[in-house]
């Protein structure tokens, strides 16, 4: 296969790729980021401690966690179409990539607001902040730089997963190293696609880490 | 000001406070001095409820904290100030963004808030500082920002928990100068913990003795110094031996009206021997260096004279 072929079948995918793992993203966030809070603030010793509902939390990411990712991506397609109405395509594949992470990142962010030292939420307390403006105004804006460290980990484990949800049709760079070069012995597209792959997770490794390093002040 | 009234707090089997009884009068400024484990800081968060007391009440301002819960205990908190040992900043704010947190806690409107952080800069000596991060700010400036951030709300109360311990001995002093001056000016009432004699002896009116979760002495701090016997007197803590009185003491009473109030003749006659030494014209490390030398040497011939 020439180059002249090649960038034709490269380009929809690279932008397959980033539809799926920039939606999924996009819902990892809305529903991680609560989801990690949560487990914060119901801890024991938290802002409203609930040990009883934080164990369920915690069992349910735990069970998210422990599924390896293909096997969660097709045991969960009654649920995918349910919410798209279908299971094939970059849409249907947003579902799991996005029930895939949201435990993943809400460990992450879990950890992240962990590091805020206890002695500046005691200290918001004091003045008589609410739990509301106390995870509004200190946990999370505290915790921001490592937010972000942790949204870049799991934005790079969202394109390895794409990968896999590529051959349940969503398309993508996975799917296209898949077909051609593992099916059809096209040696040249394999080696282009990891070579694409590897340049985007390094970029976006060192964008996360140049934001995070940006909105640290310590 | 402040009543506590049989407070106790146990942890499990631990009891942190035994039977606490404390009066803290308005405008006056009250130590409480005791070793690490003495209680004195869960006595300090028991009076905004930071801890809830196991048995006893709090009332400060006339209202009873103990009885409110929520959003009255919240309200209650804004007109109680605190400072904390290792000052607690936002890290994510401004020095101006720190200062308006409680502000913004409470409500106020932002050309509001502005107004008031900086007027409350400039009360503590930072105007023109508000736009730096903590990081870049020196330990004393940091807890100038913590007072600013303590006052933001007009407190009654100033809660200071071990709020110079964390500071070399010169900024100590400053920083001592300034609630000294806020009491004097604003006629706040304070209420501090440290394990120094030294900071009860430059700026309290009050003190009372800690040891195992009880208050084992209280009264007007002259008296007690002057009483033969009592554990100031002795040098029981070993805080006490530690830390004689410094130059930097008289500076503070001189400031602050009735000089040789609390501290002795002596040291203000040290002090006027050197006015501001440490504060002007050694900007250079061989200039600190040599002055800290020279404060040691005075601070061994001061070991001697009584306070």
């Amino acid at each position: 296969m020439t180059w002249e072929e090649m960038l034709p079948l490269l380009w929809p995918a690279t932008v397959e790729t980033a539809q799926m793992v920039g939606w999924s993203t996009l819902f990892t966030v809305l529903f991680g980021l609560p989801l990690g809070v949560a487990l914060v603030v119901f801890d024991r010793g938290g802002l409203r401690p609930m040990p009883a509902l934080k164990s369920a939390l915690g069992f349910v990411v735990n069970i998210g966690r422990s599924l390896p990712f293909i096997v969660l991506m097709i045991a969960i397609i009654p649920f995918t179409r349910l919410v798209v109405g279908t299971t094939i395509g970059t849409a249907a594949v947003v579902v799991p990539l996005t029930a895939g992470a949201v435990p993943f990142f809400a460990r992450l962010v879990e950890t992240a607001l962990r590091e805020v030292g206890t002695d500046v939420v005691q200290a918001a307390q004091a003045m008589g902040a609410g739990r509301t403006a106390i995870v509004r105004k200190v946990l999370l804006p505290e915790a921001l730089p490592g937010l972000v460290a942790g949204l870049t980990v799991t934005v790079v484990a969202l394109i390895g997963y794409s990968a896999m949800a590529g051959t349940i049709g969503g398309g993508g760079l996975g799917d296209l190293a898949i077909r051609y070069g593992y099916q059809r012995f096209e040696t040249l597209v394999m080696i282009v696609t990891v070579v694409v792959l590897i340049v985007i997770v390094q970029l976006l490794q060192s964008l996360g880490d140049w934001v995070a390093r940006r909105l640290s002040h310590k | 000001m402040i009543q506590a009234s049989g407070l106790r707090k146990h942890y499990g089997e631990t009891v942190a406070l035994d039977g606490v009884d404390l009066h803290v009068r308005e405008g006056e400024i009250y130590g409480v001095l005791g070793q690490s484990g003495a209680g004195k800081s869960t006595l300090l968060r028991c009076v905004n409820l930071l801890e809830r007391p196991t048995a006893g009440t709090v009332t400060v301002a006339g209202q009873d904290l103990t009885a409110l819960g929520g959003g009255e205990l919240n309200r209650a908190r804004q007109r109680i100030g605190m400072i904390h040992q290792h000052f607690a900043l936002l890290s994510s704010r401004t020095v101006a963004g720190n200062v308006a947190f409680p502000l913004e806690v409470m409500g106020v409107p932002r050309a509001e808030r502005a107004r008031r952080v900086a007027e409350l800069l400039e009360l503590v000596g930072l105007d023109g500082r508000g736009k730096d991060r903590p990081h870049q700010l020196s330990g004393g400036q940091k807890q100038r920002v913590g007072i600013a951030r303590a006052l933001a709300g007009n407190p009654d109360v100033l809660l200071s928990d071990e709020a110079t311990s964390a500071l070399d001995p010169a900024t100590t002093q400053s920083i001592l100068a300034l609630l000294k001056r806020l009491n004097t000016e604003l006629g706040l009432t304070i209420l501090l913990i440290t394990h120094e004699m030294g900071v009860v002896k430059t700026v309290c009116d009050s003190v009372a003795i800690m040891s195992e979760g009880r208050i084992e002495e209280s009264g007007a701090i002259a008296g007690l110094i002057r009483t033969p016997g009592s554990p100031p007197d002795q040098g029981d803590l070993p805080a006490a031996r530690a830390r004689p009185a410094r130059r930097g003491d008289a500076d503070v009473h001189r400031r602050s009206g009735p000089a040789g109030r609390v501290g002795g003749r002596a040291e203000v006659r040290r002090g006027r021997e050197h006015p501001g030494r440490l504060d002007r014209g050694t900007g250079g490390r061989i200039g600190r260096a040599a002055a800290r030398r020279a404060r040691r040497r005075r601070d061994r011939r001061g070991a001697g004279v009584p306070a």
